[in-house]
């Protein structure tokens, strides 16, 4: 079967964003665990980090548009790299993200509020998981498992407005601690937002496979800024 | 396989066309209709009957002795194989530029004048020579050389030259055979962007081998492979666009990712 060397360069590429989920997996399940440990050093350590996942995005990027200029991928081959470009921007903002989360460990210093750890680990551990299965249905270009999926969305969404509801009770009861616990939101949010993002994903696994783009998430559409 | 739908914009259209060079089978049970005013690309590889598809839309295998067909070409609905229909005047209403330049070994300008003046073309000549080359964006690089021998020009100047030639017998459609395989990429581009022009007035076919000239030059892509017997049928007929992002049958995926075979 011709076109050898484009097929072994998409394969190496793939392999590259898997790594860059990995390095976000990593940086997400990391950046709670040091907001439950209060640990400043480590905080500023991820939060500099992130520039190692922007710099591997960039890197991916640029292997793409090596690709597109010198190989000239049609249809699938086409799509395919196309929706890699999407997504390894989705998952640079899942970085983003994480650094939001270490921001706030850092801002928060050692004030004394009662942060909702557990909901948070269960957040970040179900979005982390939909992550890791996201990318795998991504590489196996199976759109039954990347629909499958983006509908778990709903569950970091129960999780959040629960954390939500019992974050506004605790600064209804205690306007005092407003700030500390509006920075507490930010990490929740920025949660929520990451599962948003792999449900993006979703979808262009679904487009890659099938041709069809679908709106899997119409919420999706507020941009804000994790960080 | 799909069949064109914009029914009124139809200009030529083949209907359950096959196209026998004796008893071999060349081409089968092709459908297809070409609209008016845009540039419909025919790919596939190499013996699939793209040549033979387009030669037969002018009769132009009226010269191949063993050739025959089966099936109907309408031309704004009549039969161009009808009895009573001069082949002359097929080709006159629908021209062709070949693969290789093909200039006649004259002057620039008889290579214009020639044609019209065979066709009967009783108007201003010198105005019809300076209007044709106009229109295939030769007439700056030419029109202080008009005397010279057209042999003396550029591959792609000729090429220009040709499709000159083709149009000053004032026809509808143009067909072009792979009209850039013997051209350098700046000659070809300049003839794709020709064609753009063109297709304002006349309606387009080109068979191209280049799949990224169908994609930069075309409308419409129909794509033809060859079945088990070796007859060249279409595949998929679709916008440009769809085909090369899109394409719904897998021959065709194959085909243009570079995987066919
Ligand atoms: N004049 C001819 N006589 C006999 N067979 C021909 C002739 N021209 C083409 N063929 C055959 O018809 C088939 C289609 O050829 P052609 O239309 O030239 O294909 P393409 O243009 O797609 O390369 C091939 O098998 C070819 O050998
Ligand atoms: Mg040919």
């Amino acid at each position: 079967m011709p076109r050898d060397t484009l097929t072994r360069q998409i394969h190496h590429l793939l392999d590259e964003v898997l790594l860059l989920g990995s390095m976000v997996e990593q940086a997400t399940l990391s950046a709670v665990d040091i907001l439950r440990q209060r640990d400043l050093k480590a905080a500023a350590t991820l939060y500099e980090n992130d520039q190692l996942i922007n710099d591997k995005r960039f890197a991916i990027e640029n292997a793409i548009l090596i690709l597109i200029a010198t190989q000239q991928p049609m249809a699938h081959d086409l799509r395919l790299l196309a929706a890699t470009l999407e997504i390894i921007t989705e998952l640079e903002r899942m970085g983003d993200y994480a650094k939001g989360i270490a921001k706030v460990t850092l801002q928060l210093k050692d004030a004394d509020i009662n942060i909702p750890n557990r909901d948070l680990e269960r957040m970040a551990s179900q979005a982390v998981n939909m992550l890791h299965r996201g990318l795998s249905a991504f590489v196996n270009e199976d759109p039954n498992e990347a629909s499958a999926i983006a509908g778990e969305d709903a569950v970091v969404d129960d999780l959040y407005n629960h954390i939500y509801h019992h974050l506004v009770e605790t600064m209804i009861a205690n306007p005092a601690t407003i700030d500390q616990y509006n920075q507490v939101m930010w990490v929740a949010h920025n949660l929520e937002r990451m599962a948003d993002r792999v449900t993006n994903i979703c979808e262009r696994t679904v487009f890659i496979a099938t041709g069809d783009m679908l709106e899997m998430d119409t919420t999706d559409d507020e941009e804000s800024d994790g960080e | 396989m799909t069949t064109q739908t914009n029914e009124n914009n139809i200009i030529i259209q083949a209907n359950d066309l096959s196209i026998y060079y004796g008893s071999f089978r060349a081409v089968k049970n092709v459908n297809l209709g070409i609209q008016r005013n845009k540039i419909t690309a025919i790919i596939g590889p190499s013996g699939c009957g793209k040549s033979t598809v387009l030669r037969a839309f002018n009769r132009m295998n009226d010269f191949v002795q063993s050739a025959h067909n089966d099936g109907k070409i309408l031309f704004h609905g009549q039969d161009i194989y009808a009895p009573e229909v001069d082949p002359v005047q097929v080709r006159q209403m629908i021209g062709m530029v070949f693969q290789k330049p093909n200039p006649f070994p004259k002057s620039i300008y008889e290579n214009i004048a020639w044609g019209a003046r065979i066709n009967g073309y009783k108007g201003n000549m010198d105005e019809l020579v300076e209007n044709t080359l106009q229109a295939a964006a030769l007439w700056d690089e030419v029109k202080d050389n008009l005397k010279k021998s057209a042999l003396a020009l550029s591959g792609g100047q000729q090429q220009r030259l040709c499709i000159a030639r083709a149009l000053a017998v004032k026809p509808e459609i143009i067909l072009m055979d792979e009209p850039c395989s013997a051209l350098d990429p700046i000659a070809t581009l300049k003839i794709e962007d020709l064609m753009r022009e063109l297709s304002v007035k006349y309606s387009i076919i080109i068979v191209t081998h280049n799949m990224q000239q169908a994609a930069r030059a075309s409308d419409l892509t129909a794509f033809f492979t060859m079945d088990e017997d070796r007859a060249g049928l279409m595949v998929e007929y679709g916008e440009t666009s769809q085909i090369f992002t899109r394409p719904k049958d897998k021959r065709t995926e194959d085909y243009i990712t570079g995987r066919f075979g």
